[in-house]
């Protein structure tokens, strides 16, 4: 018996039920809106926020953040903070801690009724979380989509103008952060916490509450962002750069605070999914028969542990800047703007590959069932992961090449960033080389994988531009720079969720996603994200800057163009929207088990997913994407009729 | 279709084919790219700068085109020959399928030679072309010749400049929000709102800001440096031919960053002397009451920190005014 296979049948007793229900009803266990839920969350983080803005204001009363203006940084900043301790209090991710600590029983956070309302508490259960995240994420993306929108028509017209230039500035600075707030968990959060188990053969992931209360935490860091625009927005976008962040209003400390905030968020994400990885995969899963969805998940893990704690540490410099006068961005007192943009994209750009890693994982994931045939130099794309990973530490000052720091390092910067496109590269070899010769099935989820390699390669062969110093100099700071980031983000890990979604909902909510109004959705949306982003190569090349609402009249035609194509792209989401009920409520259609006959470990498992997963923990027999090969065993026995040596397998 | 082109076994030779196609496609794409889009990408030959920009842009271009055409040759080839309905073989499989040595052996080994070649090529031109018009710091390590000379001239006014003498000129640019404003060391240290530099010289721009970052691209010029409060930032650039040019701000800068523009100009040697010597004396008055030409400023009151820090604790100056006295 192996670790892993030890610390995966422990929970084998509970197996086939409630892990909490045989203890009866505690205080906190009462049916309905008595116990601890999403209500009783917002009620209590109201109250913390209240409780924090008075403790605040006594501490320092009078110690404006400028002089009379009624803006005391200080209250913000506990206001918040007390407001997310409040959510996390008051969705019960505090109750066994608080247990531990004082020995008390009964105080477990889990409802003991098993419905549709566990969707809304705290439930250890990967799959409710898994779930939640959909959820979340995809209001999280709506909100940043509609803000997009503003932004797409503001620059309608270059000298007619929708809004104040700093209702505008707020509107693309919440843009950019909500959406890069909401990538970082886009792929890790829904399909992460609910696949990653299920791939590997465990029961759950190694630390169910760390795992729920990454996800309360991420919810909370929505909302404080979200708080920066009643108090009066941010100016910086969301690179956030000092001194203008020490110059801001106090919607700056939501946006400091949100991203502290949604940091910790994602480094217990990120350190739960690797030691599950590392120490649940099921006897036999070696690490060359890991799927490779797992090793992206992975590789992404390690950015978020390593490089998030960066980004929480220059969030609080900010905050001590402006709550009680510290210097840390403050040329002028001692204090370096450059501090922040290197501490920024230090994190930044490894974040960059955060959200690039987990959809090359999708997409070399979902290859093989759709060509019926084995991944192609499975090691190679492993490798790969690895290598982006460890290399995007070594390149984040290609974002300052024009900001004045080190010249001399510009070539070593060009060189590292140059370089991180062989392993980058290696996707490519994978999905061509699993093309080949192959039987392909152009169902919804496989069309999404193939716009991601055209998005990703026009995404990638610009990043090459950008890494360029002398044609960085052109095209820094531009509309060149929005197209290529947005081609490998939203052209990238976006099509990669949305493959995802189509391939997993199935398996997630028994109910497969209509087909004809699935190909309406993906052609909108390939077609006008590229109508929409591949014009604004051509805007940044003639000399439009980013985040600017006044442009040069000759430059409208494209614009326009590009607007009118965001509406569509935007329509394209509601198209999915509509999907998403139809196929779930309104219509159903009841999926098979195993709808796109994938050998993957997700789909054996019975439908809908028993509590804890397996009946009994697989064994995986042989290396995965074993398709269309005569004679090639079962990827796992699962126990279940099959040959198995039930001996050291037991049910309890 | 399958009949095509196949070997003694009756397999067909799907790379050769692909080959074919992608080569024809890549030479026709480059040809028309160098005729019809190469002389004319953004931002054009007003300054040295710009055209050796524009060169590197369209060597990058030359070879981005071959491999974007390789991968899209290679998906529609795929989708075309192996869909499911139209491929009657069996799908590929087994360890063959899986693996393929020489495949990914000569993947890794063209992706890493080309990357190698680009890494090379784009340091060659960046240090050779100093700096490519990018902000290099306050010690820019690859200035032309006789620009650092320059350069520590203008500090103590002593900088000189004339037609004909090929003198680096000094430039300062100075960002606020949200405007640009340039001051001239050779001619006194006068402060325009102007920006004119003459033809045939090499221009060393320092860039400075007064609060938060900005950053100065002269659009036409191919230059971009961020303005960084007490930092000064050199770029330097070879004009060519008188033009105009378009200067805006690249880094957010706040509320207004999308109106901080202005436009400047490249006169003739002769035009540009007599219009700086003209605005010198026009100006003298106002440049008397201007702090002494450094290349940083303290921040005026209403800079980088709004008044958020007491003035007092400073330990640079009592009074935050761009007037101020410089710290020693």
């Amino acid at each position: 018996m192996t670790i892993s296979e030890e610390r995966s049948t422990e929970v084998t007793g509970a197996a086939s039920g409630h892990p909490h229900k045989a203890r009866g009803l505690s205080w906190t266990q009462r049916p309905g809106i008595f116990s601890q839920n999403i209500i009783t969350a917002a009620v209590v983080a109201i109250l913390g926020y209240v409780l924090g803005h008075w403790f605040g204001n006594y501490l320092s009363s009078g110690y404006d953040y400028i002089q009379n203006s009624g803006q005391n940084n200080i209250a913000n900043t506990l206001a918040l903070a007390f407001g997310v301790v409040g959510w996390l209090l008051g969705i019960g991710a505090l109750n066994y801690p608080f247990a531990k600590l004082f020995g008390v029983d009964g105080l477990e956070e889990e409802s003991p009724v098993d419905n549709w309302t566990k969707y809304f508490r705290y439930s250890l259960d990967h799959k409710v979380v898994g779930l939640q995240y959909v959820v979340g994420v995809l209001l999280f993306l709506f909100t940043g989509g509609l803000l997009a929108m503003a932004v797409r028509a503001e620059l309608l017209n270059p000298t007619t103008h929708l809004f104040s230039p700093d209702t505008y500035i707020k509107i693309v600075s919440e843009h950019g952060t909500i959406m890069m707030m909401m990538m970082t968990s886009v792929i890790v959060g829904p399909l992460g916490n609910y696949f990653v188990p299920l791939m590997i053969g465990a029961r759950r992931m190694a630390f169910p509450r760390i795992e729920a209360l990454s996800f309360w935490i991420f919810t909370a860091g929505f909302m404080v962002i979200f708080s920066a625009l009643p108090y009066g927005g941010f100016p910086t976008g969301w690179t956030g750069y000092a001194p203008l962040q020490t110059q801001a209003g106090p919607g700056m400390v939501s946006y400091l605070l949100g991203f502290a905030v949604i940091g910790v968020g994602m480094i217990l994400a990120g350190f739960n999914q690797a030691v599950t990885i590392i120490n649940y995969r099921a006897p036999g899963m070696t690490w060359s028969r890991v799927p490779i969805f797992v090793w992206s998940i992975l590789a992404t893990a390690a950015l978020l542990t390593l490089a998030t704690p960066v980004l929480f540490a220059g969030g609080l410099f900010g905050l001590l800047d402006k709550t009680v006068q510290t210097a840390f961005y403050v040329t002028e007192h001692g204090g370096s703007s450059y501090l922040w943009e290197n501490l920024f994209w230090f994190f930044g750009h490894p974040e960059v590959y955060i959200m690039a890693l987990p959809g090359f994982g999708i997409a070399a994931e979902i290859l093989p069932v759709f060509t019926r045939r084995p991944l192609f130099a499975y090691k190679v794309a492993a490798a790969g992961m690895i290598g982006v990973a460890l290399l995007s530490f070594f390149v984040w000052q290609h974002h300052l090449f024009q900001s004045g720091i080190n010249p001399d390092m510009r070539p070593l910067f060009m060189l590292t960033t140059e370089l991180i496109s062989i392993p980058t590269g290696f996707i490519f070899l994978v999905g061509m080389g699993t093309l080949y010769r192959a039987k392909i099935r152009l169902e919804i989820p496989m069309l999404f994988v193939l716009a991601l390699f055209f998005n990703f390669l026009i995404g990638g062969v610009t990043g090459v531009f950008l890494s360029d110093v002398p044609v960085n100099v052109t095209v820094h700071g531009g509309f060149f720079v929005l197209s290529h980031f947005h081609y490998t983000i939203m052209g990238g890990l976006l099509f990669a969720f949305m493959a995802g979604l189509y391939f997993w909902l199935p398996k997630m909510t028994g109910k497969m996603m209509n087909k004809k109004i699935g190909k309406i959705h993906f052609w909108m949306m390939f077609v006008f994200f590229n109508l929409t982003f591949f014009p604004m190569f051509i805007i940044g090349l003639l000399g439009q800057p980013r985040r600017v609402f006044s442009y040069a009249t000759n430059l409208q035609g494209l614009n326009d163009f590009s607007s009118v194509s965001a509406f569509l792209l935007g329509l394209s989401f509601l198209v999915f929207f509509y999907n998403l009920i139809w196929s779930m409520w309104i219509k159903p259609e009841i999926a098979p088990a195993n709808p796109w006959e994938s050998m993957g470990l997700e789909w054996q498992t019975a439908s809908p997913i028993p509590p804890y997963n397996f009946e009994r923990i697989p064994v995986i027999m042989t290396d995965p994407y074993r398709y269309s090969e005569d004679g090639a065993p079962a990827f796992a026995d699962l126990g279940n009729g099959g040959p198995s040596d039930s001996s050291t397998h037991s049910m309890a | 279709m399958t009949n095509q082109s196949t070997n003694s076994t009756g397999q067909v030779h799907h790379l050769r084919r692909m080959t074919i196609i992608w080569v024809v496609l890549s030479v026709v794409g480059d040809v028309l790219f160098s005729i019809f889009v190469a002389p004319h990408v953004p931002p054009g030959r007003l300054s040295e700068t710009a055209a050796n920009n524009q060169n590197t842009f369209n060597v990058l271009m030359e070879m981005a085109i071959p491999v974007l055409l390789g991968v899209w040759v290679y998906l529609s080839y795929s989708l075309i020959v192996w869909g499911d309905k139209r491929n009657a073989s069996a799908a590929f499989s087994g360890a063959a399928a899986r693996t393929n040595k020489t495949a990914q052996v000569s993947w890794i080994v063209i992706t890493s030679v080309t990357i190698l070649f680009l890494a090379a090529y784009g340091s060659f031109a960046v240090i050779t072309e100093h700096g490519s018009g990018g902000g290099e710091g306050p010690n820019p390590a690859w200035a032309p010749a006789g620009a650092l000379k320059a350069e520590t001239a203008a500090l103590v006014g002593k900088a000189t400049w004339s037609p004909g003498s090929k003198n680096v000129l000094p430039v300062q640019v100075i960002g606020q929000q949200w405007k640009f404003t340039y001051r001239y060391p050779t001619f006194g240290g006068f402060e325009s709102p102007q920006l004119i530099v003459p033809a045939d010289t090499t221009i060393a721009f320092n860039v400075t800001s007064l609060d938060v970052i900005h950053s100065f691209w002269a659009y036409q010029l191919d230059v971009k440096a961020d303005a960084n409060p007490g930092v000064n930032d050199v770029a330097f650039t070879e004009t060519k031919n008188p033009g105009n040019f378009i200067v805006r701000c690249s880094e957010l800068c706040g509320i207004w960053h999308g109106s901080m523009y202005n436009s400047g100009k490249v006169e003739s040697q002769a035009d540009f002397e007599n219009w700086a010597t003209t605005t010198e004396a026009a100006n003298a008055a106002n440049t008397a009451l201007l702090p002494a030409f450094a290349w940083t400023y303290t921040p005026d009151a209403n800079g980088a920190d709004g008044g958020y820090y007491n003035d007092t604790n400073d330990p640079y100056s009592t009074v935050e005014t761009y007037g101020s006295k410089q710290p020693s």
